[in-house]
């Protein structure tokens, strides 16, 4: 049996061994020359490599076996970072002291590739929560591992993050601070006008277009709109601007993202409250709970997974968003895009943009495990009760 | 004791149930029956106070039920619904001890009154205590939601179309399961149904509902025998009324002595039992037993009697 998208996966990855897998650039700012998969080192390592990541695209293809595909896209993935290290020694040798190397076009096609691959192969073995976490662990010690080990530190993006070291993790910080801290300020906030909006339906019905109109304010004119508001509440309120509160900065950046949070968590919450069996809620009622009682043991217990949905948007939502803080001097990895914009520093760009995609990653799979670890039981029994 | 006394519940101008007045004695099972829209449900509604009535009063053992919070009448009054209501979140043994729970009770003492009940109900404890109920059949399902209602020992079960869900044969096992529970708890059930089958079976006290009014209250036979309104007579159903009293008679009534051959019925039968029997074997007496000892004989014209006489 053949899988279909393992078969597609594969032409792909043939498709994309035809675009250039790195290039070579005289210094970090202009644009280099890019160089095939098979002109990266000498003919007998280079058709080892592309002889594995072959082999590895055409184990995706056998649907029948979901691990031998894991197993596919694992050496699939080592073949690519095994031709990186092969590529960047070669294209370096002699190429003098401020050239760079980059993987190009190809190497990030397939690596796209590849990881699909990966996540079909892994959904098929459907692993539980816990082996869920388990996975992501080994993925990020591999990547840690692959990182720190020096076989990378000569691409042109690891030589920008050498550079940058202090700075790299003062954005990683405060990115997280921005997307996290919003997220709770945005839970603290939003989860009682959700309670609010459930048990005051008339209420929900202003509400939410308010907040749906709060979404479609788009980002630059939020903080356009803030930027004069926080300004003048910083010059004119004793004390604010001691705590930080300026037009630009930290503070509108996680104003807006706030806003922007809303939505999500307030909507969610009623619809989860809402969510519960209705007998189960007339039976808790009729039992003699109070709104409180009914809301700790029956409505929110079942509505969690529907309120934990929401929460999971925001917080992958706030981390893409929050590259836009770097736009108004609010930190965090979009710091590095909008430098690496001014410069034309590819790689500068890309040390901001790609932690945070893989931020946003982790963060989705860990949200996804805390929501499959709330499900009430009852949702994967079988219903062969006699 | 229950005491309804001119009970209202007006929506927009409209009487949903319009100055009901009725007494359920301690111990016994009201059921109202009606069709939908006649209003037995509100009135269900109001004695719990899950609808607050416009006007008049209910009182239990004497003490009127707006004299304290509606959340701590209702941890005193059982209530069951269509549809269990179970929590599935929750193990059969929490759903039964949530009452005993609210109502502060310790640990041991719900799960020996949770035990106790199962048993009641014909479930094992240690099979079924620590299950879902998604992992429960229907009737099961039904069983636990009625067990939770009686879990604190309430002085009054109301109950609203709780056989709805099930399927025939389920339900009559279910009827005659409350029936048999109710005996032997002694406990107060006004149960509410669409179904005046199960109102006669069931009922000690048949109170009939139409358009918001108390058309009729009385036993099951004064319902058939002289219904109070051609609506009442609709109920009972025209053709089938001989049969339905014949249903609410014990064979044990009108045992007689003298011979009779055949299989034997037993004398806790109805005597609609005992016709059917007649009818299929082709016989005119049947001999009747209580236990293994044969008591007497129960006769076709005798029968015929009881359905006749009354009517």
């Amino acid at each position: 049996m053949l899988s279909a998208p393992g078969l597609l996966f594969f032409i792909l990855g043939c498709a994309a061994l035809t675009a250039p897998y790195m290039t070579l650039a005289a210094n970090r700012i202009v644009a280099g020359d890019g160089f095939r998969a098979w002109q990266l080192a000498a003919p007998g390592p280079s058709v080892l490599a592309l002889g594995v990541l072959a082999a590895g695209l055409a184990m995706g293809v056998l649907g029948a076996w979901p691990t031998l595909r894991v197993i596919g896209a694992a050496l699939g993935l080592g073949a690519l970072i095994w031709l990186l290290t092969l590529g960047s020694t070669t294209l370096l040798d002699g190429a003098g002291e401020y050239a760079r190397v980059s993987p190009a076009a190809g190497f990030w096609c397939l690596v796209v590739v590849l990881a699909l691959l990966l996540a079909d192969g892994l959904t098929n073995l459907s692993p539980g929560p816990w082996a869920r976490l388990g996975i992501l662990g080994v993925i990020l010690g591999l990547l840690a591992a692959l990182l720190t080990s020096g076989l990378l530190s000569q691409l042109s993006i690891m030589q920008e993050f050498s550079s940058r070291k202090p700075a790299f993790f003062d954005a990683l910080s405060r990115h997280l601070w921005l997307s996290l801290g919003s997220l709770l300020l945005a839970a603290i906030i939003g989860l009682p006008l959700g309670i609010a909006c459930y048990r005051k339906p008339r209420l929900q019905d202003t509400l939410l277009p308010a907040l749906s109109f709060l979404q479609t304010i788009p980002s630059l004119a939020m903080f356009g709109i803030m930027i004069p508001l926080l300004g003048w509440v910083g010059d004119t309120i004793p004390g604010a601007q001691a705590i930080g509160i300026a037009g630009i900065g930290f503070a509108p950046a996680f104003i807006a993202l706030v806003l922007y949070s809303l939505l999500p968590v307030v909507a969610n919450t009623a619809a989860g409250l809402g969510s519960t069996p209705p007998a189960a809620q007339e039976a808790a009622r009729g039992m003699g709970m109070t709104f409180i009682q009914r809301l700790a043991k029956v409505e929110l217990p079942l509505g969690l997974p529907i309120i934990l949905a929401g929460l999971r948007i925001v917080l992958v939502q706030n981390i893409g968003l929050a590259v836009i803080a770097g736009l108004i001097g609010g930190g965090g990895f979009g710091a590095f895009v909008f430098q690496g914009l001014n410069q034309t520093a590819i790689d500068l760009i890309l040390l901001g943009a790609l932690p945070t995609v893989a931020l946003a990653l982790v963060a989705g799979v860990l949200m996804d495990i805390l929501v499959a670890l709330t499900q009430p039981h009852t949702r994967h029994v079988s219903e062969s009760a006699p | 004791m229950i005491e309804i006394d001119q009970i209202s519940k007006v929506y927009d101008g409209k009487a949903a149930v319009d100055a009901v007045s009725m007494t359920v004695e301690t111990g016994t099972i009201t059921v109202i029956v009606g069709t939908s829209g006649s209003g037995k449900t509100t009135l269900l509604r109001m004695i719990n106070r899950l609808e607050e009535p416009t006007s008049g009063e209910v009182r239990i053992n004497g003490v009127v039920t707006t004299s304290m919070p509606g959340h701590i009448l209702r941890r005193r009054i059982g209530y069951a619904i269509q549809g269990h209501g179970l929590f599935p979140h929750h193990t059969v043994g929490r759903n039964i001890g949530a009452v005993p729970q609210l109502l502060g009770w310790s640990k041991e003492k719900t799960r020996a009154r949770v035990d106790e009940l199962l048993d009641l109900f014909s479930m094992d404890p240690a099979q079924f205590r620590d299950r879902y109920p998604a992992e429960l059949s229907g009737g099961q399902q039904q069983r636990v939601g009625v067990a939770r209602a009686l879990a604190s020992r309430p002085d009054l079960l109301l109950m609203d179309e709780p056989f709805g869900a099930l399927d025939p044969i389920i339900r009559a096992r279910a009827q005659t399961d409350l029936r048999r529970i109710q005996r032997t708890l002694g406990s107060t059930i006004m149960l509410v149904t669409h179904d005046m089958e199960e109102a006669i079976h069931l009922g000690d006290r048949v109170a009939v509902m139409d358009g918001g009014q108390l058309v009729q209250h009385g036993t099951p036979a004064e319902i058939i025998q002289n219904p109070a309104t051609a609506f009442v007579a609709d109920m009972v159903g025209g053709v089938d009324r001989p049969l339905r009293l014949l249903s609410l008679i014990a064979v044990a009534d009108i045992v007689e002595d003298g011979p009779a051959t055949g299989t034997p019925i037993a004398a806790e039968a109805s005597l609609r039992d005992a016709l059917s029997a007649c009818l299929w074997s082709g016989r005119d007496a049947l001999p009747v037993t209580r236990g293994d000892a044969i008591i007497g004989r129960v006769t076709l014209p005798a029968i015929r009697a009881q359905a006749q006489a009354t009517a």
